[in-house]
């Protein structure tokens, strides 16, 4: 567990050794906001109530989700990819630890780091210049942690399945693709799941994407309370364990066909 | 004269190596073409996704949307051909790979410039073509020889207004190594931005885009034009034939800070 710990404190040190890249990411972030804040408002004018979100929800779900952008890191990862398609992989397997754990704790400790110093600060501009909705009940201050902690699982846990696609396929990237655009429209990164239509909706739940930016973002808004709090949790944990599962599955038979080019 | 036409044979010459050699490997030039298609259809089924709860958005209907949309895709899907390997001048200057270029008697930005035609990234130019056919199906505009003619108008300054704030924010690179993020924040923020409808953004934003970053000229302006619409903004019409003026005008920024940036250049000395 020791072990584990250092690790995340790696992963967290190895983003922070970057700030002036940091204060530009922030940077971006903000326009984005700025950008899909006014986007939405114009949406929530012509229409000012659509499901379970008025133009205050709207634009609290904005700041969030892009707060959440790199804490829960649907983009660009790759580094299990490359690690099997290097065959680097070989020597992480002769170590005295659990692959998929060892890259759990790194990519915990990275969440932290991101969280803290891009996903709080861009929350607190918006909240300046828009009139977002913070929760009254101090359960949801409490809740909120922990559905981001578990959307960050689910994201890496997913993360991790499709990286090893690499033992596969000599060309990993279709597959990252397909994973990235996929994964971005039914999270709810772009809109607000409850701006579907019905039948999509329905199929956004279902499936894995949700836990990772919606989820957080509907316990934050005080949509779902009581046992429905806890069964979005509960779901968030499922996912979670049912992909972590589904990874360490796929990750034992590409080992077992593993074959390392030399040179 | 003789000069540029000189500089725009070895401009041809280098190109034409670079896009020669990205097609060797077809099956990865495949891929990576359909890929960036498909990621850029995500944003378009974002604003589909948006009008299926509403019938108009600032009082933009979802065929002038998606013509918006349209224009800024494919102006800016060029622009990023010829010049968005520009995004990797801040790792030029940290490995001392631009003092190299600053030594040879061309022009530093030529040599930048020229260094990639990023053909790979066709694929969002393809999908705005797409949903410039969808737009132009949906919308039923009174075609006019003046509106055709804006509309191929448009296309060009499009590209030239990306170019020109492509070239200035890279320049910052020069000032924040580390920049990549921050000129992202115009480049592709401005690609987002020039989506949608300026009246609906903040005044403070509109006045950004107008005046300062030349981004309602892409689209906004000559697509009232176009599209017989009625400004929203209340601005005098010349605004809908000024976007030749802005692009001269952003080309002429981004050169002039360029220039600025290099002269004060001090290698990083590694």
């Amino acid at each position: 567990m020791r072990l584990y710990w250092e690790i995340a404190r790696r992963g967290y040190r190895r983003f922070a050794a970057y700030p002036a890249a940091t204060v530009a990411g922030i940077f971006t972030n903000v326009v984005f906001g700025f950008l899909i804040a006014y986007i939405l408002l114009a949406v929530f004018a012509e229409q000012g109530q659509i499901g379970s979100y008025d133009a205050s929800d709207a634009v609290t779900y904005t700041w969030l989700a892009q707060g959440l952008l790199m804490t829960v890191y649907i983009w660009g990862w790759y580094e299990v990819a490359l690690r099997v398609q290097s065959g680097d992989v070989a020597t992480d397997l002769q170590r005295p630890l659990d692959f998929q754990l060892y890259w759990l704790a790194q990519d915990l400790g990275r969440a932290a780091y991101h969280a803290a110093f891009r996903g709080i600060p861009p929350f607190l501009i918006g909240a300046l210049a828009f009139d977002v909705r913070l929760p009254g009940d101090p359960l949801l201050w409490l809740a909120f942690p922990v559905s981001v902690a578990l959307a960050v699982v689910v994201s890496f846990a997913f993360r991790f399945l499709f990286n090893l696609g690499a033992f596969w396929l000599l060309d990993y990237r279709g597959v990252a693709i397909i994973a990235m655009v996929i994964s971005t429209f039914f999270s709810g990164q772009l809109i607000p799941i409850a701006l579907f239509p019905d039948w999509l909706m329905h199929l956004a739940w279902a499936l894995p994407f949700a836990s990772m930016v919606q989820a957080p973002i509907e316990v934050f808004l005080g949509h779902a309370r009581g046992v429905e709090l806890a069964g979005l949790l509960a779901l968030q944990a499922f996912w979670g364990a049912v992909l972590l599962l589904a990874g360490r599955a796929v990750f034992s038979a590409g080992t077992r066909k593993l074959v390392v080019q030399g040179g | 004269m003789a000069d540029t036409i000189a500089l725009f044979g070895v401009y041809r010459r280098l190109v034409g190596a670079r896009i020669r050699s990205q097609l060797q490997y077809r099956l990865s030039f495949a891929l990576n073409t359909l890929g960036t298609t498909l990621i850029s259809f995500v944003d378009f089924a974002a604003i589909l996704v948006i009008f299926g709860r509403i019938d108009a958005l600032g009082d933009w209907s979802v065929g002038e949307v998606a013509f918006l949309y349209a224009i800024s895709s494919v102006t800016f899907g060029l622009a990023d051909l010829v010049i968005g390997h520009l995004d990797l001048l801040p790792r030029m200057i940290r490995q001392g790979e631009l003092d190299v270029l600053l030594a040879r008697p061309l022009g530093s930005l030529f040599q930048v410039v020229s260094s990639d035609f990023a053909l790979r990234r066709l694929g969002k130019v393809i999908q705005g073509l797409a949903v410039l056919g969808y737009a132009l199906v949906t919308v039923e505009i009174d075609w006019t020889a003046g509106r055709a003619g804006m509309l191929a108008l448009m296309l060009v300054t499009g590209v030239v207004i990306f170019c020109g704030i492509w070239v200035a924010f890279a320049s910052v690179a020069f000032w924040v190594v580390d920049s990549t993020e921050l000129a992202n924040a115009f480049t592709y923020g401005g690609n987002y931005m020039a989506q949608y409808p300026v009246n609906i953004f903040g005044a403070w934003l509109r006045r950004f885009v107008i005046f300062i970053v030349p981004l309602a000229f892409v689209g906004y302006f000559p697509a009232l034009f176009v599209l017989g619409k009625e400004d929203e903004l209340g601005l005098p019409e010349a605004f809908q034939f000024a976007s030749p003026l802005a692009a001269a005008a952003s080309v002429a920024g981004g050169w002039a800070l360029w220039r600025a940036a290099v002269r004060r250049y001090r290698s990083t000395g590694t």
